[in-house]
């Protein structure tokens, strides 16, 4: 009962401490803060290659990416043309996994369609990581009526779960890998958003910034070399969580049905179809697409846990 | 602090205006006109004329607006063309279901995070740390219905434990009359609550250990049990208030995704049949219904908490 006095173990806590709640989906992105300080960008990799599960969960990524756009090249599997001749056969010769009530098969199908999930899931963290980064950074700094009346949007469109918003924009509009992409985006980009308007906040009233204010630099130029990139570290943790957030989002909506219409390959979609088949002990249609998604997912969140971790070893040493 | 609480009110009445305005934009952004929507490709001009004109739709966008958000004030969700009922007495009649399935999903989370962070930020880095930690890491990479699979596979497919749908009823009475066809979808619930809770909580109880007060506590020489009851504990439930309050979207999504899986009869199935139907009213209205219940979480968890934390003053 020693511990839990040791003062080096106090570990900030962003969001405890604040008056108001800054409130994300992502709760225990409160828990994280590393308060990026310009220089030592070697330290963070050197701390982050220190970090076994990070390691392994980038190896996992690069395995997954490597498997799912080289492996279709090398494994050809029709998944466009259902045969009632091949439906829900067992795994054996010639096909490892099985096939599916299609009779497509299930590990070339595993494959094509992580070719989408992962595309979508990295363009959605791109896109609205760079669309919150900028709304939050021109937020914080603005400060005023501007931040005010920007903060309500982001309120506003938190205030909807993005699922029910999906689905009422997949029962009206015909998916496609672009417009999802849009669409993910222009809802996941809120909690960047928020992220960054709080690290600009705290930027803003620093020395250095200060300084540049009073050498007459512009306010643009204090955002775009002073502002983004000392608020980096956050933001490159923040982008990791939003590839894991995107692909869950998407297998969801997929699951549910509202995803890329048929043939198109969707992990959800497989293992929506694979569950039907659940007490007919057919396992080969179930498993594997959930752990596709599971292991992809983990993957994600293992890399960005530890990229957070190296940042903080950053702050706390440096 | 009454300025406070007049300011933050005055928020959430402007995201709910804003909930509003996102709902009827979406409304027209349904192809080929609501009348067509609901009248079928081959009504004709007349009949859509006649539609529009008896459901306000030939008049100014603003004033549609201003008689959408009327209504909505009077508390009239809208019509169901499709199923012929109004959307308040479809939603009305599963809300029950909802929060006894959701609630009962939220209470056994906490009571099982709360503590389970407490325990993990005494013994942090240690087995059962690492243990808790890995365990909810897992939980919270999982998909609900991903979870849901594996439990009903387990537990009602391979143990024969449980059934594998909730109880076929339209009255919570009706659910609590057969309790084993709940225990998988509360389950599934809790254990995607806690794995969105225990991180935050385990955070937080070490900062709480670290406090001065807790320093004292222990000093005056109070047993470690009494520290943490009634120091630890207490001071962690100030920042519970604040995770409930943010987690109701996360909470209602799960929810949704539950029904589905286990066919609960509530209203997430409902919103997910409507969509499958192309009932729009439906959908409409339950975003409506979902966005108030979203701001009135956060706008709760800001009162509670400032009211709860002596220490907090609001300028």
């Amino acid at each position: 009962m020693s511990d839990g006095l040791r003062a080096a173990d106090r570990t900030p806590v962003a969001g405890l401490a604040r008056p108001g709640p800054p409130g994300t989906e992502r709760l225990d992105r409160l828990v994280q803060t590393g308060r990026p300080v310009r220089a030592g960008r070697a330290r963070v990799v050197r701390a982050f290659a220190g970090h076994r599960l990070g390691l392994a969960g980038l190896a996992l990524i690069m395995l997954f990416t490597l498997c799912c756009f080289v492996g279709p090249l090398v494994y050809h599997t029709d998944q466009v043309h259902a045969n009632i001749q091949l439906t829900n056969l067992p795994p054996g010769p010639g096909r490892p996994l099985g096939t599916d009530s299609n009779g497509y098969d299930i590990l070339g199908r595993l494959l094509v369609g992580g070719q989408s999930t992962l595309e979508i899931g990295f363009a959605v963290a791109l896109l609205a990581t760079a669309l919150g980064m900028v709304w939050g950074a021109i937020s914080g700094f603005a400060g005023g009526l501007a931040d005010a009346v920007m903060m309500r949007v982001v309120d506003i469109a938190l205030a909807i779960p993005a699922i029910f918003l999906l689905i009422f924009l997949s029962s009206v509009l015909r998916p496609t890998t672009w417009l999802l992409i849009l669409v993910l985006s222009l809802l996941s980009w809120l909690g960047p958003a928020r992220l960054v308007r709080g690290e600009t906040l705290s930027l803003r009233t620093r020395d250095f910034v200060e300084a540049v204010t009073v050498m007459g630099g512009r306010k643009l130029r204090v955002v775009a070399r002073h502002l983004i990139p000392n608020a980096f570290g956050v933001i490159v943790v923040s982008a990791t969580f939003q590839v894991a957030d995107a692909i869950i989002l998407l297998a969801t909506l997929s699951f549910l049905g509202f995803g890329l219409p048929p043939p198109a390959a969707t992990w959800g979609g497989m293992l929506s179809q694979g569950t039907t088949y659940l007490l007919d002990g057919y396992w080969w249609e179930v498993y594997p697409a959930g752990f596709a998604i599971m292991l992809t997912v983990i993957a994600f969140n293992l890399v960005a846990d530890a990229l957070a971790a190296a940042l903080d070893s950053r702050q706390r040493t440096g | 602090m009454s300025g406070f609480i007049l300011r933050r009110i005055g928020q959430a009445v402007i995201v709910v205006l804003g909930v509003t305005l996102v709902t009827f934009l979406l409304e027209h952004l349904i192809p080929g006109s609501l009348a067509h929507a609901i009248l079928g490709t081959r009504a004709s001009p007349g009949e859509i004329a006649a539609f529009n004109r008896s459901n306000g739709l030939d008049h100014p966008l603003l004033e549609q607006y201003s008689a959408f958000v009327g209504r909505l004030a009077t508390g009239n969700l809208g019509y169901s063309y499709r199923l012929n009922q109004s959307v308040d007495s479809l939603v009305l009649h599963q809300l029950p279901n909802d929060v006894l399935l959701v609630g009962a999903g939220l209470a056994l989370a906490l009571v099982i995070a709360i503590p389970l962070g407490i325990a993990q930020a005494v013994h942090r880095n240690r087995a059962i740390d690492h243990l808790a930690t890995s365990a909810t890491f897992a939980l919270y990479s999982m998909p609900s219905y991903w979870l849901a699979i594996l439990l009903i596979a387990g537990l009602s497919i391979g143990l024969h434990a449980f059934p594998a749908e909730a109880p076929q009823t339209a009255t919570v009475g009706g659910l609590l009359a057969s309790p084993r066809a709940l225990v998988l979808p509360v389950l599934t619930l809790t254990l995607v609550n806690v794995a969105l809770f225990s991180r935050y909580m385990r955070a937080a109880a070490i900062v709480t250990l670290a406090e001065d007060y807790v320093r004292v506590a222990r000093a005056k020489g109070l047993p470690a049990r009494l520290v943490l009851s009634r120091h630890v504990l207490r001071n962690s439930l100030i920042s519970v208030t604040t995770l409930v309050g943010l987690s109701f979207p996360a909470v209602l999504t799960s929810g949704l995704i539950i029904e589905y899986v286990y066919n609960v009869p509530g209203v997430g199935l409902t919103y997910y049949t409507a969509a499958v139907n192309a009932d729009y009213p439906v959908e409409l209205g339950i975003t409506v219904l979902v966005g108030v219940v979203t701001v009135l979480g956060n706008l709760f968890a800001d009162l509670a908490y400032a009211a709860l934390d002596p220490r907090i003053r609001y300028e």
